[in-house]
Protein backbone atom coordinates (compact mmCIF):
# COMPACT_ATOMS: atom_id res chain seq x y z
CA UNK A 1 0.00 0.00 0.00
CA UNK A 2 2.61 2.31 0.71
CA UNK A 3 4.87 1.21 -2.04
CA UNK A 4 1.97 2.36 -4.55
CA UNK A 5 1.46 5.43 -3.04
CA UNK A 6 5.07 6.36 -3.17
CA UNK A 7 4.89 5.36 -7.01
CA UNK A 8 2.05 7.27 -7.40
CA UNK A 9 3.60 10.64 -6.11
CA UNK A 10 6.93 9.86 -7.56
CA UNK A 11 4.76 9.90 -10.97
CA UNK A 12 2.86 13.14 -10.89
CA UNK A 13 5.79 15.10 -9.58
CA UNK A 14 7.93 13.52 -12.59
CA UNK A 15 5.59 13.94 -14.86
CA UNK A 16 4.70 17.43 -14.48
CA UNK A 17 8.04 18.63 -12.95
CA UNK A 18 10.43 16.86 -15.36
CA UNK A 19 8.29 16.58 -18.18
CA UNK A 20 5.85 20.07 -18.02
CA UNK A 21 7.77 22.15 -16.71
CA UNK A 22 10.75 22.24 -19.68
CA UNK A 23 8.86 22.20 -22.02
CA UNK A 24 6.77 25.27 -21.14
CA UNK A 25 9.79 27.24 -21.00
CA UNK A 26 10.14 26.02 -24.42
CA UNK A 27 6.33 26.79 -25.42
CA UNK A 28 6.32 30.22 -23.86
CA UNK A 29 9.31 31.72 -25.93
CA UNK A 30 7.93 29.31 -28.96
CA UNK A 31 4.60 30.69 -28.08
CA UNK A 32 5.81 34.72 -28.17
CA UNK A 33 7.61 34.20 -31.16
CA UNK A 34 4.58 33.10 -33.30
CA UNK A 35 2.67 35.81 -32.09
CA UNK A 36 5.15 38.37 -32.51
CA UNK A 37 5.57 36.97 -35.98
CA UNK A 38 9.54 36.20 -35.62
CA UNK A 39 11.32 32.55 -35.28
CA UNK A 40 12.04 32.94 -32.07
CA UNK A 41 14.10 30.52 -29.45
CA UNK A 42 16.76 28.43 -31.65
CA UNK A 43 20.32 30.31 -30.54
CA UNK A 44 21.42 27.55 -28.08
CA UNK A 45 23.35 24.67 -29.57
CA UNK A 46 25.32 21.84 -29.11
CA UNK A 47 27.72 21.85 -32.05
CA UNK A 48 25.52 22.93 -34.57
CA UNK A 49 22.22 21.11 -33.76
CA UNK A 50 19.60 23.65 -32.34
CA UNK A 51 16.85 20.80 -31.94
CA UNK A 52 14.21 23.92 -32.62
CA UNK A 53 15.27 25.71 -29.37
CA UNK A 54 14.80 23.02 -26.82
CA UNK A 55 17.87 23.34 -25.85
CA UNK A 56 16.65 26.70 -24.09
CA UNK A 57 15.48 25.27 -21.03
CA UNK A 58 19.26 23.21 -20.12
CA UNK A 59 20.68 26.17 -20.93
CA UNK A 60 18.48 28.55 -19.04
CA UNK A 61 19.42 26.34 -15.28
CA UNK A 62 23.24 25.95 -16.29
CA UNK A 63 22.84 30.08 -16.29
CA UNK A 64 21.10 30.17 -12.90
CA UNK A 65 22.69 27.47 -11.70
CA UNK A 66 26.18 29.38 -11.92
CA UNK A 67 25.30 32.87 -11.23
CA UNK A 68 26.53 34.68 -8.01
CA UNK A 69 23.67 33.95 -5.53
CA UNK A 70 23.63 37.57 -3.86
CA UNK A 71 21.83 38.69 -0.68
CA UNK A 72 21.48 42.30 -0.52
CA UNK A 73 22.97 44.13 2.52
CA UNK A 74 20.00 44.72 4.92
CA UNK A 75 18.05 42.09 3.77
CA UNK A 76 16.71 39.77 6.47
CA UNK A 77 18.92 36.88 5.61
CA UNK A 78 17.31 34.35 6.67
CA UNK A 79 13.89 35.09 5.37
CA UNK A 80 15.30 36.21 1.67
CA UNK A 81 17.01 32.60 1.51
CA UNK A 82 13.64 31.11 2.36
CA UNK A 83 10.85 32.73 0.35
CA UNK A 84 11.42 31.23 -2.95
CA UNK A 85 10.83 28.08 -1.30
CA UNK A 86 8.04 29.21 0.35
CA UNK A 87 6.64 30.01 -2.84
CA UNK A 88 7.18 26.91 -4.57
CA UNK A 89 6.36 24.07 -1.49
CA UNK A 90 2.07 25.71 -2.17
CA UNK A 91 2.31 24.57 -6.03
CA UNK A 92 4.17 21.13 -5.48
CA UNK A 93 1.78 20.01 -2.91
CA UNK A 94 -1.32 21.23 -4.60
CA UNK A 95 -1.08 18.20 -7.16
CA UNK A 96 -1.36 15.30 -3.42
CA UNK A 97 -5.21 15.40 -4.38
CA UNK A 98 -5.61 15.53 -8.24
CA UNK A 99 -6.83 12.54 -9.45
CA UNK A 100 -4.95 11.26 -13.13
CA UNK A 101 -6.93 8.09 -13.32
CA UNK A 102 -10.01 6.62 -11.88
CA UNK A 103 -10.58 3.48 -9.45
CA UNK A 104 -9.64 0.16 -11.65
CA UNK A 105 -10.77 -3.05 -9.93
CA UNK A 106 -7.33 -5.91 -10.78
CA UNK A 107 -9.40 -8.81 -8.77
CA UNK A 108 -8.79 -8.56 -5.82
CA UNK A 109 -7.15 -5.16 -5.68
CA UNK A 110 -8.25 -1.68 -6.50
CA UNK A 111 -6.14 0.52 -7.81
CA UNK A 112 -7.04 4.36 -7.32
CA UNK A 113 -5.30 6.79 -8.78
CA UNK A 114 -4.59 9.61 -6.91
CA UNK A 115 -1.82 10.43 -3.72
CA UNK A 116 -4.40 10.96 -1.06
CA UNK A 117 -7.87 10.39 -1.68
CA UNK A 118 -9.19 12.82 0.92
CA UNK A 119 -13.07 13.70 1.27
CA UNK A 120 -12.47 17.68 1.22
CA UNK A 121 -9.60 17.72 -1.51
CA UNK A 122 -11.81 20.83 -2.99
CA UNK A 123 -10.86 22.29 0.52
CA UNK A 124 -7.68 21.17 0.73
CA UNK A 125 -6.59 23.05 -2.56
CA UNK A 126 -8.27 26.28 -1.49
CA UNK A 127 -6.43 26.18 1.61
CA UNK A 128 -3.25 25.47 0.49
CA UNK A 129 -3.53 28.11 -2.78
CA UNK A 130 -3.98 30.66 0.18
CA UNK A 131 -0.53 30.11 1.48
CA UNK A 132 1.39 30.82 -2.05
CA UNK A 133 0.45 34.48 -1.01
CA UNK A 134 3.21 34.56 1.43
CA UNK A 135 6.03 33.64 -0.96
CA UNK A 136 5.62 36.92 -2.48
CA UNK A 137 5.23 38.86 0.90
CA UNK A 138 7.90 37.46 2.25
CA UNK A 139 10.15 37.83 -0.54
CA UNK A 140 9.12 41.88 -1.02
CA UNK A 141 9.46 42.31 2.86
CA UNK A 142 12.84 40.21 3.27
CA UNK A 143 14.33 42.39 0.31
CA UNK A 144 14.38 45.69 2.48
CA UNK A 145 13.67 47.62 -1.01
CA UNK A 146 10.98 49.64 -1.19
CA UNK A 147 9.97 48.70 -4.98
CA UNK A 148 10.22 44.46 -3.94
CA UNK A 149 7.70 46.09 -0.88
CA UNK A 150 5.50 47.75 -3.46
CA UNK A 151 5.45 44.77 -5.52
CA UNK A 152 4.28 41.91 -2.86
CA UNK A 153 1.90 44.51 -1.19
CA UNK A 154 0.07 44.67 -4.91
CA UNK A 155 0.84 41.02 -5.02
CA UNK A 156 -0.83 39.62 -1.87
CA UNK A 157 -3.94 41.88 -2.23
CA UNK A 158 -4.44 40.86 -5.61
CA UNK A 159 -4.15 37.53 -4.45
CA UNK A 160 -6.33 37.66 -1.41
CA UNK A 161 -9.10 39.33 -3.32
CA UNK A 162 -9.24 36.58 -6.06
CA UNK A 163 -9.27 34.07 -3.40
CA UNK A 164 -12.01 35.29 -2.26
CA UNK A 165 -13.69 34.82 -5.81
CA UNK A 166 -12.27 32.03 -6.72
CA UNK A 167 -14.05 29.98 -3.80
CA UNK A 168 -17.28 31.41 -4.21
CA UNK A 169 -17.10 30.73 -7.90
CA UNK A 170 -16.87 26.81 -7.48
CA UNK A 171 -19.63 26.40 -4.93
CA UNK A 172 -22.52 26.24 -7.29
CA UNK A 173 -19.98 23.29 -8.47
CA UNK A 174 -19.76 21.53 -5.90
CA UNK A 175 -24.00 21.53 -5.48
CA UNK A 176 -24.02 20.18 -8.94
CA UNK A 177 -21.72 17.01 -8.27
CA UNK A 178 -22.74 17.16 -3.94
CA UNK A 179 -19.49 16.42 -3.14
CA UNK A 180 -15.82 17.81 -2.76
CA UNK A 181 -14.08 15.36 -3.57
CA UNK A 182 -11.83 15.33 -6.33
CA UNK A 183 -11.94 11.80 -7.21
CA UNK A 184 -16.06 11.73 -7.07
CA UNK A 185 -15.95 14.77 -9.35
CA UNK A 186 -14.55 12.98 -12.36
CA UNK A 187 -16.50 9.65 -11.48
CA UNK A 188 -19.45 11.93 -11.67
CA UNK A 189 -18.20 13.58 -15.01
CA UNK A 190 -17.59 9.94 -16.82
CA UNK A 191 -21.23 10.32 -18.01
CA UNK A 192 -23.80 11.98 -20.72
CA UNK A 193 -26.68 14.20 -20.45
CA UNK A 194 -29.48 14.71 -23.00
CA UNK A 195 -29.31 18.13 -24.38
CA UNK A 196 -33.31 18.08 -24.34
CA UNK A 197 -33.94 15.75 -21.63
CA UNK A 198 -35.33 18.91 -19.26
CA UNK A 199 -38.41 18.29 -21.57
CA UNK A 200 -39.24 15.13 -20.56
CA UNK A 201 -37.97 15.68 -16.82
CA UNK A 202 -40.76 18.68 -16.62
CA UNK A 203 -43.35 16.52 -18.05
CA UNK A 204 -43.38 19.49 -21.35
CA UNK A 205 -43.03 16.05 -23.85
CA UNK A 206 -43.88 12.60 -23.25
CA UNK A 207 -41.25 11.32 -25.58
CA UNK A 208 -38.87 13.60 -27.23
CA UNK A 209 -37.84 11.05 -29.27
CA UNK A 210 -34.69 11.91 -32.12
CA UNK A 211 -34.02 14.71 -29.78
CA UNK A 212 -32.82 12.32 -27.05
CA UNK A 213 -29.73 11.54 -29.38
CA UNK A 214 -28.48 14.91 -28.52
CA UNK A 215 -25.94 14.53 -25.84
CA UNK A 216 -23.16 15.91 -24.26
CA UNK A 217 -20.76 14.74 -21.95
CA UNK A 218 -21.79 15.46 -18.10
CA UNK A 219 -18.52 18.45 -17.52
CA UNK A 220 -18.48 21.09 -15.58
CA UNK A 221 -17.95 23.15 -18.57
CA UNK A 222 -21.27 22.45 -19.95
CA UNK A 223 -23.11 21.89 -16.31
CA UNK A 224 -21.43 25.46 -14.80
CA UNK A 225 -20.08 27.58 -18.07
CA UNK A 226 -19.82 31.04 -15.83
CA UNK A 227 -18.36 29.08 -12.74
CA UNK A 228 -15.72 27.94 -15.89
CA UNK A 229 -14.80 31.32 -17.07
CA UNK A 230 -14.51 33.02 -13.64
CA UNK A 231 -12.63 30.04 -12.03
CA UNK A 232 -10.10 30.13 -14.85
CA UNK A 233 -9.73 33.61 -14.67
CA UNK A 234 -9.50 33.98 -10.86
CA UNK A 235 -7.00 31.40 -11.11
CA UNK A 236 -4.88 32.59 -13.62
CA UNK A 237 -5.17 36.24 -11.51
CA UNK A 238 -3.47 34.21 -8.80
CA UNK A 239 -0.41 32.50 -11.00
CA UNK A 240 0.54 36.49 -11.71
CA UNK A 241 1.49 35.81 -15.40
CA UNK A 242 0.01 38.54 -17.56
CA UNK A 243 -2.69 40.12 -18.08
CA UNK A 244 -2.52 39.71 -14.41
CA UNK A 245 1.29 40.53 -13.91
CA UNK A 246 0.45 43.52 -12.16
CA UNK A 247 3.04 42.87 -8.98
CA UNK A 248 6.02 43.36 -11.33
CA UNK A 249 5.72 46.19 -14.21
CA UNK A 250 9.20 47.59 -15.43
CA UNK A 251 8.16 50.70 -15.81
CA UNK A 252 6.44 51.79 -12.65
CA UNK A 253 7.99 49.25 -9.56
CA UNK A 254 10.85 47.76 -11.59
CA UNK A 255 11.09 44.04 -11.52
CA UNK A 256 8.64 43.57 -8.54
CA UNK A 257 8.62 41.27 -5.39
CA UNK A 258 11.59 39.20 -6.91
CA UNK A 259 13.38 41.87 -7.83
CA UNK A 260 16.53 41.37 -5.44
CA UNK A 261 16.49 37.89 -5.97
CA UNK A 262 19.75 35.92 -8.61
CA UNK A 263 20.90 32.90 -9.67
CA UNK A 264 18.49 29.81 -8.76
CA UNK A 265 16.54 31.60 -5.97
CA UNK A 266 15.03 33.94 -8.55
CA UNK A 267 14.88 30.54 -10.81
CA UNK A 268 12.77 28.96 -8.12
CA UNK A 269 10.56 32.14 -7.94
CA UNK A 270 10.26 31.40 -12.05
CA UNK A 271 9.72 27.55 -11.65
CA UNK A 272 6.81 28.60 -9.01
CA UNK A 273 5.43 30.53 -11.95
CA UNK A 274 5.29 28.12 -14.56
CA UNK A 275 4.95 25.53 -12.38
CA UNK A 276 1.34 26.64 -11.58
CA UNK A 277 0.65 26.28 -15.02
CA UNK A 278 0.06 23.10 -15.56
CA UNK A 279 -1.00 22.43 -11.88
CA UNK A 280 -3.66 24.85 -13.06
CA UNK A 281 -4.28 22.68 -15.89
CA UNK A 282 -5.12 19.47 -14.06
CA UNK A 283 -7.14 21.62 -11.66
CA UNK A 284 -9.61 22.84 -14.61
CA UNK A 285 -9.41 19.83 -16.64
CA UNK A 286 -10.60 17.31 -13.23
CA UNK A 287 -13.14 20.10 -12.32
CA UNK A 288 -14.59 21.47 -15.58
CA UNK A 289 -13.52 18.85 -18.45
CA UNK A 290 -13.98 15.26 -16.81
CA UNK A 291 -10.43 14.52 -15.53
CA UNK A 292 -9.73 11.50 -17.08
CA UNK A 293 -12.66 10.58 -18.74
CA UNK A 294 -12.75 9.82 -22.00
CA UNK A 295 -16.44 11.74 -23.79
CA UNK A 296 -19.43 9.03 -24.48
CA UNK A 297 -17.40 6.00 -23.62
CA UNK A 298 -18.22 5.54 -19.67
CA UNK A 299 -15.20 3.12 -18.33
CA UNK A 300 -17.39 0.81 -17.64
CA UNK A 301 -18.07 0.01 -21.59
CA UNK A 302 -15.12 0.88 -22.33
CA UNK A 303 -13.43 -2.08 -20.14
CA UNK A 304 -16.19 -4.19 -21.38
CA UNK A 305 -15.46 -3.56 -25.06
CA UNK A 306 -12.20 -3.99 -24.68
CA UNK A 307 -12.54 -7.41 -22.92
CA UNK A 308 -13.26 -9.17 -26.25
CA UNK A 309 -9.83 -8.23 -27.27
CA UNK A 310 -8.14 -9.81 -24.29
CA UNK A 311 -9.02 -10.63 -20.44
CA UNK A 312 -10.45 -8.60 -17.81
CA UNK A 313 -7.13 -7.30 -16.71
CA UNK A 314 -5.72 -6.83 -20.20
CA UNK A 315 -8.76 -4.58 -20.19
CA UNK A 316 -8.80 -3.13 -17.29
CA UNK A 317 -5.36 -1.86 -17.72
CA UNK A 318 -5.34 -0.62 -21.32
CA UNK A 319 -8.31 1.77 -19.86
CA UNK A 320 -6.43 2.52 -17.04
CA UNK A 321 -3.62 3.80 -19.72
CA UNK A 322 -5.53 5.34 -21.77
CA UNK A 323 -7.29 7.39 -18.74
CA UNK A 324 -4.12 8.75 -17.70
CA UNK A 325 -3.40 9.76 -21.61
CA UNK A 326 -6.43 11.36 -21.61
CA UNK A 327 -6.07 13.33 -18.54
CA UNK A 328 -2.87 14.82 -19.44
CA UNK A 329 -3.99 15.48 -23.10
CA UNK A 330 -6.83 17.69 -21.55
CA UNK A 331 -3.88 19.39 -19.34
CA UNK A 332 -2.21 20.36 -22.62
CA UNK A 333 -5.25 21.75 -23.65
CA UNK A 334 -5.89 23.97 -21.00
CA UNK A 335 -1.76 24.74 -20.92
CA UNK A 336 -2.27 25.54 -24.50
CA UNK A 337 -5.02 27.89 -23.39
CA UNK A 338 -3.43 30.10 -20.73
CA UNK A 339 -0.19 29.97 -23.20
CA UNK A 340 -2.66 31.91 -25.57
CA UNK A 341 -4.28 33.99 -23.34
CA UNK A 342 -1.09 35.31 -22.13
CA UNK A 343 0.41 36.27 -25.44
CA UNK A 344 -3.08 37.74 -27.09
CA UNK A 345 -4.54 40.42 -23.63
CA UNK A 346 -2.63 43.15 -22.91
CA UNK A 347 -2.16 43.37 -19.05
CA UNK A 348 -4.53 45.08 -16.80
CA UNK A 349 -4.00 48.59 -14.53
CA UNK A 350 -3.87 47.66 -11.16
CA UNK A 351 -7.24 49.40 -10.63
CA UNK A 352 -8.56 47.79 -13.21
CA UNK A 353 -7.68 44.34 -11.85
CA UNK A 354 -9.12 44.63 -8.74
CA UNK A 355 -12.10 46.30 -9.78
CA UNK A 356 -12.84 43.29 -12.08
CA UNK A 357 -12.50 41.11 -9.07
CA UNK A 358 -14.65 42.68 -6.49
CA UNK A 359 -17.21 44.90 -8.81
CA UNK A 360 -17.73 42.47 -11.57
CA UNK A 361 -16.77 38.69 -11.12
CA UNK A 362 -17.54 38.23 -6.77
CA UNK A 363 -20.91 39.70 -7.44
CA UNK A 364 -21.29 37.36 -10.50
CA UNK A 365 -20.07 33.94 -8.89
CA UNK A 366 -22.17 34.95 -5.61
CA UNK A 367 -25.26 35.30 -8.58
CA UNK A 368 -24.12 32.08 -10.10
CA UNK A 369 -24.53 30.26 -6.90
CA UNK A 370 -28.17 31.71 -6.05
CA UNK A 371 -29.74 30.99 -9.71
CA UNK A 372 -27.52 27.57 -9.45
CA UNK A 373 -29.66 26.92 -6.41
CA UNK A 374 -32.91 28.27 -7.35
CA UNK A 375 -32.68 25.67 -10.82
CA UNK A 376 -31.48 22.58 -8.40
CA UNK A 377 -34.85 22.99 -6.57
CA UNK A 378 -36.90 23.10 -9.20
CA UNK A 379 -35.34 20.63 -11.06
CA UNK A 380 -35.63 17.89 -7.75
CA UNK A 381 -38.96 19.13 -6.88
CA UNK A 382 -40.10 18.36 -10.82
CA UNK A 383 -38.36 14.94 -10.37
CA UNK A 384 -40.36 13.82 -6.52
CA UNK B 1 4.10 4.75 19.33
CA UNK B 2 1.95 5.21 16.08
CA UNK B 3 2.84 7.37 13.58
CA UNK B 4 0.12 9.94 14.52
CA UNK B 5 1.42 10.23 17.94
CA UNK B 6 5.05 10.84 16.49
CA UNK B 7 3.00 13.73 14.56
CA UNK B 8 0.94 14.85 17.17
CA UNK B 9 3.81 15.59 19.48
CA UNK B 10 5.74 17.28 16.16
CA UNK B 11 3.29 19.60 15.01
CA UNK B 12 2.42 20.22 19.05
CA UNK B 13 5.71 21.05 19.68
CA UNK B 14 6.16 23.47 16.10
CA UNK B 15 3.10 25.08 17.96
CA UNK B 16 3.91 25.94 21.05
CA UNK B 17 7.60 26.79 19.96
CA UNK B 18 6.16 29.16 16.62
CA UNK B 19 3.60 30.86 19.49
CA UNK B 20 6.70 31.55 22.05
CA UNK B 21 8.79 32.98 19.43
CA UNK B 22 5.99 35.35 18.51
CA UNK B 23 6.07 36.75 21.74
CA UNK B 24 9.67 36.99 21.81
CA UNK B 25 9.68 38.59 18.55
CA UNK B 26 7.11 41.51 19.72
CA UNK B 27 9.43 43.84 18.49
CA UNK B 28 10.12 42.74 15.15
CA UNK B 29 6.50 42.91 14.11
CA UNK B 30 6.59 40.87 10.55
CA UNK B 31 8.65 38.13 12.38
CA UNK B 32 6.25 37.63 14.98
CA UNK B 33 3.51 37.70 12.47
CA UNK B 34 4.82 35.07 10.58
CA UNK B 35 5.44 33.14 13.52
CA UNK B 36 1.88 33.17 13.88
CA UNK B 37 1.26 31.47 10.79
CA UNK B 38 3.30 28.99 11.42
CA UNK B 39 1.20 28.56 14.64
CA UNK B 40 -1.94 28.42 12.78
CA UNK B 41 -0.69 26.11 10.21
CA UNK B 42 0.45 23.57 13.07
CA UNK B 43 -2.84 23.71 14.65
CA UNK B 44 -4.21 23.25 11.13
CA UNK B 45 -2.22 19.90 11.17
CA UNK B 46 -3.49 18.54 14.88
CA UNK B 47 -6.73 19.48 13.87
CA UNK B 48 -6.78 17.29 11.01
CA UNK B 49 -4.57 14.58 12.90
CA UNK B 50 -7.91 14.41 15.92
CA UNK B 51 -10.07 14.07 12.30
CA UNK B 52 -11.33 17.55 12.65
CA UNK B 53 -10.93 17.93 8.97
CA UNK B 54 -13.51 20.89 8.03
CA UNK B 55 -11.89 22.84 11.13
CA UNK B 56 -8.37 22.20 9.79
CA UNK B 57 -8.60 23.27 6.08
CA UNK B 58 -10.59 26.24 7.38
CA UNK B 59 -8.16 27.12 9.68
CA UNK B 60 -5.60 27.30 7.01
CA UNK B 61 -7.82 29.19 4.91
CA UNK B 62 -8.88 31.93 6.86
CA UNK B 63 -6.32 32.31 9.56
CA UNK B 64 -3.19 31.47 7.80
CA UNK B 65 -4.38 32.29 3.96
CA UNK B 66 -5.88 35.52 4.73
CA UNK B 67 -6.08 36.91 8.12
CA UNK B 68 -2.62 36.92 8.98
CA UNK B 69 -1.55 37.76 5.47
CA UNK B 70 -3.89 40.89 6.28
CA UNK B 71 -1.82 41.62 9.20
CA UNK B 72 1.41 41.63 7.51
CA UNK B 73 -0.06 43.62 4.71
CA UNK B 74 -1.06 46.12 7.52
CA UNK B 75 2.22 46.12 8.96
CA UNK B 76 4.11 45.88 5.85
CA UNK B 77 1.67 49.40 5.04
CA UNK B 78 2.89 51.21 8.30
CA UNK B 79 6.55 49.87 7.57
CA UNK B 80 7.46 49.81 11.73
CA UNK B 81 10.78 48.87 12.10
CA UNK B 82 12.45 47.54 15.54
CA UNK B 83 13.69 50.82 16.70
CA UNK B 84 9.89 52.39 16.77
CA UNK B 85 10.04 49.93 20.04
CA UNK B 86 12.64 50.71 22.40
CA UNK B 87 13.25 47.97 24.91
CA UNK B 88 11.13 47.91 27.65
CA UNK B 89 13.52 48.54 30.75
CA UNK B 90 10.97 47.99 33.05
CA UNK B 91 11.35 44.22 34.99
CA UNK B 92 7.84 44.45 36.88
CA UNK B 93 5.29 43.94 33.62
CA UNK B 94 7.53 41.09 32.56
CA UNK B 95 7.85 39.25 35.83
CA UNK B 96 3.66 40.06 36.49
CA UNK B 97 3.21 38.79 33.02
CA UNK B 98 4.71 35.29 33.51
CA UNK B 99 3.84 34.92 36.93
CA UNK B 100 0.17 35.52 35.60
CA UNK B 101 0.76 32.65 32.90
CA UNK B 102 2.15 30.10 35.13
CA UNK B 103 -0.68 30.87 37.98
CA UNK B 104 -3.34 30.56 35.02
CA UNK B 105 -1.61 27.12 33.71
CA UNK B 106 -1.52 25.82 37.53
CA UNK B 107 -5.03 26.74 37.61
CA UNK B 108 -6.14 25.12 34.37
CA UNK B 109 -4.02 22.12 34.26
CA UNK B 110 -5.46 19.98 36.96
CA UNK B 111 -9.07 20.73 35.83
CA UNK B 112 -8.01 20.04 32.02
CA UNK B 113 -6.33 16.46 32.95
CA UNK B 114 -9.45 15.37 35.20
CA UNK B 115 -12.17 16.53 32.78
CA UNK B 116 -10.37 14.40 30.10
CA UNK B 117 -13.12 12.48 28.02
CA UNK B 118 -13.12 9.01 27.94
CA UNK B 119 -12.29 7.44 24.21
CA UNK B 120 -15.30 6.79 21.94
CA UNK B 121 -15.65 5.47 18.72
CA UNK B 122 -16.29 8.69 16.14
CA UNK B 123 -19.20 8.66 14.57
CA UNK B 124 -19.35 8.11 10.68
CA UNK B 125 -17.99 11.28 8.52
CA UNK B 126 -16.86 12.64 12.09
CA UNK B 127 -15.82 16.61 11.12
CA UNK B 128 -16.67 16.40 7.70
CA UNK B 129 -18.12 19.03 5.82
CA UNK B 130 -21.21 16.74 5.71
CA UNK B 131 -21.79 16.51 9.21
CA UNK B 132 -20.63 20.03 10.16
CA UNK B 133 -23.09 21.70 7.27
CA UNK B 134 -26.28 19.23 8.95
CA UNK B 135 -25.23 20.30 12.56
CA UNK B 136 -24.97 23.91 11.57
CA UNK B 137 -28.05 24.14 9.80
CA UNK B 138 -30.38 22.31 11.82
CA UNK B 139 -29.14 22.20 15.26
CA UNK B 140 -27.22 25.08 15.49
CA UNK B 141 -29.30 27.72 13.08
CA UNK B 142 -30.58 30.63 15.12
CA UNK B 143 -26.75 30.71 16.68
CA UNK B 144 -25.38 30.70 13.29
CA UNK B 145 -27.69 33.47 12.43
CA UNK B 146 -26.65 35.35 15.26
CA UNK B 147 -23.22 35.55 14.32
CA UNK B 148 -23.93 36.08 10.59
CA UNK B 149 -25.47 39.05 12.08
CA UNK B 150 -22.77 40.52 13.83
CA UNK B 151 -20.34 39.83 10.34
CA UNK B 152 -22.98 41.81 8.72
CA UNK B 153 -23.17 44.75 11.52
CA UNK B 154 -19.14 44.74 11.04
CA UNK B 155 -19.14 44.50 8.17
CA UNK B 156 -21.43 47.36 7.73
CA UNK B 157 -19.50 49.50 10.18
CA UNK B 158 -16.21 48.74 7.75
CA UNK B 159 -17.69 50.21 4.64
CA UNK B 160 -19.13 53.54 7.10
CA UNK B 161 -15.60 53.89 7.83
CA UNK B 162 -13.90 53.19 4.62
CA UNK B 163 -16.41 55.75 3.29
CA UNK B 164 -15.99 58.87 5.69
CA UNK B 165 -12.32 58.76 4.73
CA UNK B 166 -13.12 58.87 1.22
CA UNK B 167 -15.62 61.37 0.96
Amino acid sequence: MELAVVIKTLFIILVVMAGFLPIITWVERKQSAVMQDRIGANRADIGGIAALGLLHPAADVLKLLTKEDFVPAGANRVMHLLAPVIALVPVIITLAVVPFGGRYVFGDTTLNLVVADVDWGMLYILAVGSLAAYGTVIAGWSSNNNWALLGSLRGSAQMISYEVTMGLSIVSLFMVYETLKLTDMAIYQDATFRLFGFLEHFGLMKDIGWLGLLQLPRWGIFLQPLAFFLFLTCVMAENKRPPFDVPEGESEIIAGYHMEYSGMRFGLFYTAEFLEVPVIGTIVATLFLGGWSIPFLPQETLIRGLTHFGGEGFATGLTMILHVLTFFLKVIFMIWLQMQIRWTLPRFRYDQVMNLCWKIMLPLSIANIFVTAVGLLIVDGAGR
Amino acid sequence: MTASLVLFYLFAALALGSAIAMVLNVRNTVAAALSLVVTMIALAAIFVLLEAYLVGAVQIMVYAGAIVVLFLFVVMLLNLRTDLFPAGRSFLPKALGVIAALALLALLLPRIASHLPAQTVLPADFGGYRSVGIAMFTKYLLPLEVVSLLLLAAIVGAVVLAKRRID
